[in-house]
């Protein structure tokens, strides 16, 4: 059986060069490296919101290019460092995301997302905190089922209880049976590969620029 | 009707006094632009003498082809001077502005001359230059602010657009909104002008016909018809060079690409 996410030889100049990874079906892998050694670099062009030089990237052994370009980001999902939302209010943000899902084989229902959050629907996007605004994205990105959460330091804004309650629920949501699911966690925290029973990888092994 | 007076050389030189005025300001309030002013009165003389020298070949000529170069002389002009204005650039910026300029620009002249007015030789100069000219001059004002709109839209908004990419959106619905609001931003000196047309100020070509003699009820319709031209040129212009820009900050996977983008130090 193939890789759920497999990457050969990726290379996007300066930062990456023939970067190889595969992830598996249940698994996660937790992707350290120094500040701005690409690691941001490199989720962005695995979610192919950046063009790359070199190299293919396959999900369940079919190649990236035989994607159309938004069914593959939406599965191949990116959840960016800071938490973007959209303007107005949160349930706003997300029935505009639960629009967008509408063209697909099965719709999201993100009813329940800004409960997940622990936010109220009516709360202004741009008066959340920090951590609130992660809160969002995260939960916003696990309701519309995509296969590979591609996650930029989720936790960094939130408090310590919050953050185990987003490790929980994305260890919990690699590992529904009968899906195959898979996430890649950047983040500079050691202890975090134990808690989430992770595979741990440095970007400098894997074939980033030294510079 | 006796026409209007000629303005010799000495009536022009009394007019230049005014300038005087300005001049007096400046020293009085030390602003320091009694050189600016010299140099703006000065331009203003030389292009304006010149156009009029241009034109009266043309006027003359009675001939279709210096007519239209003429008219696409005007267009790039206009097409270039609407990106110029603008803080960013991006490959084929000017080339869309040019194209877009020159299309909305002609067509709504020969609509209006030749389909509406009903003019007798399609290439009338006396009809075509000028309405072009009022089109061009609004036009590339709206084109201007849309495009500063839209690009600097696209360098704020980047995490926005991004996360509707990332959901799968395609990159019309992920840019309509900065697209809406650019076309918004260039609409609104026309829609401004022509609310307060007649009220606060009397334009500038139902002035010029009554001074020509026009009795003012065909220089009001005369008027009312320019506006339209001109508000559908703003309109079509605008949307056109604003959907254009779109296009070309997104690639073909639509990834919005501001790397094409570069932004001029100001």
């Amino acid at each position: 059986m193939p890789p759920l996410l497999d990457v050969v030889g990726l290379t996007r100049a300066p930062f990456l060069r023939g970067v190889d990874l595969s992830l598996a079906a249940g698994e996660i892998v937790v992707l350290s490296g120094r500040s701005g050694a690409g690691k941001s670099v490199l989720l962005r062009a695995l979610s192919d919101l950046d063009p790359i030089d070199a190299g293919r990237v396959s999900l369940d052994g079919r190649d990236r290019a035989t994607f159309a370009a938004g069914a593959w980001r939406a599965q191949v999902l990116l959840v960016p460092q800071g938490g973007p939302t959209l303007a107005g209010t949160v349930a706003d943000d997300l029935a505009r995301v639960a629009a967008l899902t509408r063209q697909r084989e099965h719709a999201a229902t993100l009813d329940g997302a800004a409960d997940t959050a622990g936010l109220s629907g009516e709360a202004e996007t741009c008066h959340l905190s920090g951590g609130e605004a992660a809160g969002l994205a995260l939960a916003r990105a696990l309701a519309t089922s995509p296969r590979v959460l591609l996650l930029d330091e989720p936790t960094a804004a939130m408090d310590p209880e919050r953050a185990a309650a987003v490790e929980h629920r994305v260890r919990a949501w690699v590992s529904v049976p009968g899906e195959s699911r898979a996430a890649l966690w950047v983040s500079h925290e050691g202890s975090l590969v134990e808690r989430l029973g992770a595979r741990a990888l440095d970007l400098a092994d894997l074939g980033a620029v030294s510079r | 009707m006796p026409g209007p007076p000629q303005l010799d050389v000495w009536q022009l030189a009394l007019a230049a006094l005014l300038v005087l005025a300005n001049a007096g300001a400046s020293l009085a309030l030390q602003l320091g632009l009694g050189r600016q002013l010299l140099v703006a009165s000065i331009r203003a003389v030389v292009q304006l003498l010149l156009l009029g020298l241009v034109l009266d070949v043309v006027f003359s000529a009675d001939g279709a082809v210096a007519v239209v170069l003429l008219m696409l002389a005007m267009a790039i002009v206009a097409g270039v001077e609407a990106v110029r204005r603008t803080s960013h650039r991006a490959p084929g910026l000017f080339g869309a502005s040019i194209g877009v300029v020159t299309a909305v620009g002609m067509a709504i002249t020969f609509y209006g001359t030749v389909g509406v007015l009903g003019i007798e030789t399609w290439h009338d100069p006396r009809y075509v230059i000028p309405i072009l000219g009022m089109i061009l001059g609004n036009t590339l004002n709206g084109i201007s602010l849309g495009l500063e709109t839209v690009l600097s839209g696209f360098v704020e908004q980047r995490a926005r657009v991004e996360l509707l990419l990332s959901f799968g959106a395609t990159r019309r619905e992920a840019s309509r909104d900065v697209v809406r609001r650019a076309v918004r931003t260039g609409m609104i000196p026309i829609l401004n002008s022509m609310a307060v047309s007649g009220l606060v100020s009397i334009p500038g070509m139902m002035t010029g016909q009554m001074l020509a003699g026009a009795s003012p009820l065909i220089a009001a319709r005369y008027q009312i018809f320019i506006l339209f031209c001109i508000a559908s040129g703003v309109a079509l212009g605008t949307v056109g060079v604003v959907l254009l820009a779109t296009r070309l900050l997104f690639d073909e996977r639509d990834r919005l690409r501001l790397d094409r983008l570069t932004t001029l130090a100001d």
